[in-house]
């Protein structure tokens, strides 16, 4: 283990890797503090430049980079104008922006950078002690234990999906899987699905599919109400003063602390991730805090504030945990990260470590250092980096659909391939117009093949399906995914027939 | 009947055609050695389809007796007050973008798509737009095609440079 670490840590320090890690920061957080672009839309859109780079290592860093520097970009765009880019910095914004009212948006922002930090970093550490133990156990499974496993993760992500949502995304999941199954696959050489379109042949593409589901409606929705997007308030020209008070220090650091495992453990779970860990650690820490603290809450508080931050940062480094030890992404940006990586001919599971321990531990040391450069470098420059949020949507718009259409272009070099864009992401809008969430459907159809090529192992080896019940622990893991999804829509049901009784 | 449960019943009519294909098309074309399989391509498929008409009609029959969602704060229900026609004339945009780009090549169409995307959606500094979308025109294609390498037509192809 200490020798694939040095490998890592050689990898992660190289110049190469360390531009790619600054510059995808920079990137990400400037692109993050866009309306309308999460981080699921800028990586997707910066997935073709990766694969370009050729290096997995540096591929990866770059697109890790990327995520830090989006989740940060989503804090500041929260923060200043009170338009939480992504769904995980929306409690971000309950303190942080009567902050930047009162006139405190600079420690509002030094505030968040350093709970971000000390969030990512203590992930960071917590990932390093976790992965390999969880790696060397998955060693262990078989591709019936894989199956299984993988229908525990998409049925995980259905039941976090909220009250009332947990059939929508099951069939939302489902959907994904029904995707992956056109083209041909490589399991058994013939075309499926296909409906005779050549360009079907190889199936849909992956980024392709992220972009409809994520960029295209974000930005349709930003055309259709124009207020969506947010207005920078006069009182962001007033980003001075970074500095905060030691009193102000003393009050977040067991805040931080509690946050960051926390996250950690949340966005360890398939499905829950950043935005559940952050909604989470603020309530917690408002329960938690003093009766004079918390009436302080959603009106400027330091801990109201650091607690979502450190949480959302932990939590997005613990979503790295299934992905790179059993190759299941808990999340829709550790999926599209899963994509790429698969893109890239590296195949994230338990084997990962001792295989590519290269690939692995500069993964994970590069999220010390990008959490690091997002300190010392995004935070002086985030005055300047502000300013792309007084762009005009009169520009900014047609920019981002343009971006859009490049990224599935670039992906597969195909120009049908942006019709099938623009398709997808019309259906994409229509269905978040009716509350089905978009994420599911994207990790279904990046999982699929795998779920599908683990099954039909698993079905040859034991000339049937008879593995399922013949496998203690495939049955075990079975059952679990069963009553995930059951028990919650269960309970759902019976809580909403009681309160129309009631 | 609310909007989510009218798309369910539309994803069940398609996962019933799916279904229907997977159970009753696929298979007279698989090579007779490969029905001594234990898996054929058309496994997986059947599974999915019919978990997948169970799971729809599940939504359909609002199983979980959800109330009533709204997608993002965007009510369907007040589409009245929405940018529909800039966001249909946008989508054609993109539509337009996908057929012309190799028939106009990279810099014309993305021209096009900038400029028409930002007056339609009310940029009137017209000089200083179609200044912005040709340098971003021009830039753009020299990072994809020189710096990443990945090719693309520049120009129409009727010039034939």
């Amino acid at each position: 283990m200490l020798e694939g670490f040095l490998i890592g840590l050689e990898t992660a320090l190289s110049i190469k890797n360390l531009l790619m890690v600054i510059g995808g920061c920079i990137i990400g957080t400037f692109i993050g503090m866009l309306p309308g672009l999460g981080p699921m839309s800028i990586i997707a859109i910066m997935i073709p430049v990766a694969i370009s780079i050729g290096d997995p290592s540096a591929a990866i860093i770059l697109l890790a980079g990327v995520y830090y520097g989006a989740v940060f970009g989503g804090s500041t765009s929260s923060i200043l104008i009170n338009a939480p880019g992504v769904a995980s910095t929306v409690a971000t914004s309950f303190d942080g922006y009567p902050m930047t009212r009162q006139g405190k948006a600079g420690k509002a922002l030094t505030i968040a950078a350093i709970a971000s930090f000390a969030g990512g970093t203590i992930g960071a550490i917590l990932l390093v002690l976790f992965a390999p133990a969880l790696a060397s156990v998955a060693l262990l499974f078989h591709s019936s234990e894989y199956f299984a496993l993988m229908v525990v993760g998409l049925s995980a992500i259905a039941a976090f999906a909220g009250t009332g949502q947990i059939t929508k995304a099951v069939l939302m999941t489902i959907a994904g899987l029904v995707l992956a199954t056109i083209g041909e696959g490589a399991q058994f050489n013939m075309p499926r699905f296909t409906m005779g379109i050549m360009d079907l042949q190889s199936g849909i593409g992956f980024i392709t599919l992220a972009m409809a589901m994520f960029a295209i409606p974000e930005t349709l929705f930003l055309i259709l109400d124009p207020n969506r997007s947010g207005k920078p308030d006069e009182k962001q020209s007033e980003i001075t003063n970074l500095r905060i008070t030691k009193d102000e220090a003393k009050q977040i650091t067991p805040v931080i602390a509690r946050q960051s495992l926390q996250g950690f453990l949340i966005g360890v779970m398939p499905g829950a991730g950043a935005t559940i860990a952050s909604f989470l650690g603020y309530a917690v820490e408002r329960n938690l805090a003093s009766p004079e603290e918390r009436e302080q809450f959603g009106k400027g508080s330091v801990k109201g504030l650091a607690a979502p931050e450190s949480a959302n940062n932990a939590a997005c480094t613990g979503s790295f945990v299934p992905l790179l030890t059993l190759g299941i992404p808990g999340s829709g940006t550790t999926a599209i990260l899963l994509g790429a990586l698969i893109a890239l001919n590296v195949s994230p599971g338990p084997r990962l470590m001792e295989d590519q321990p290269e690939i692995f531990w500069s993964v994970i040391l590069s999220m010390y250092f990008g959490n690091l450069v997002l300190l010392i470098l995004n935070l002086p420059l985030i005055p300047y980096i502000a300013k792309v949020l007084t762009v005009p949507r009169t520009f900014l718009i047609p920019f981002i659909l343009f971006f859009t259409l490049m990224g599935a272009y670039i992906g597969q070099n195909n120009a049908t391939e942006l019709l099938f864009l623009v398709g997808l992401g019309v259906t994409a809008t229509i269905l978040r117009f009716a509350a089905f969430p978009l994420a599911p459907l994207l990790i279904g159809f990046i999982l699929g093949p795998m779920l599908e090529d683990n099954f039909s192992r698993a079905t040859q080896l034991y000339d049937g399906i008879g593995f399922m019940w013949e496998r203690p622990m495939t049955t075990a893991l079975l059952l679990i995914a069963i009553s995930l999804i059951v028990l919650p829509a269960w309970r759902s049901r019976r809580a909403a027939v009681s309160l129309k009784k009631g | 009947m609310a909007l989510d449960r009218y798309i369910a019943l539309i994803i069940a009519v398609i996962f019933l055609i799916y279904g229907y294909t997977a159970f009753f098309e696929m298979d007279g074309l698989l090579p007779p050695i490969l029905k001594r399989n234990p898996i054929w391509p058309s496994t997986f498929p059947k599974i999915l389809s019919v978990i997948g008409v169970l799971a729809a009609l599940s939504v359909v029959i609002n199983l979980e007796k959800a109330g009533k969602q709204i997608g993002d704060d965007l009510d369907i229900a007040n589409w009245r007050e929405y940018k529909v026609v800039q966001a249909l004339l946008l989508i054609g945009g993109m539509v337009l973008y996908a057929l012309t780009l190799r028939s106009l090549g990279f810099l014309a169409s993305t021209f096009m798509f900038l400029t028409g995307g930002s007056i339609l959606l009310g940029e009137r500094r017209i000089v200083r737009l179609a200044l912005i979308t040709a340098i971003a025109s021009y830039g753009i294609w020299y990072l994809v095609d020189t710096v990443l390498g990945i090719y693309m037509t520049p120009y129409p192809r009727w010039l034939d440079l």
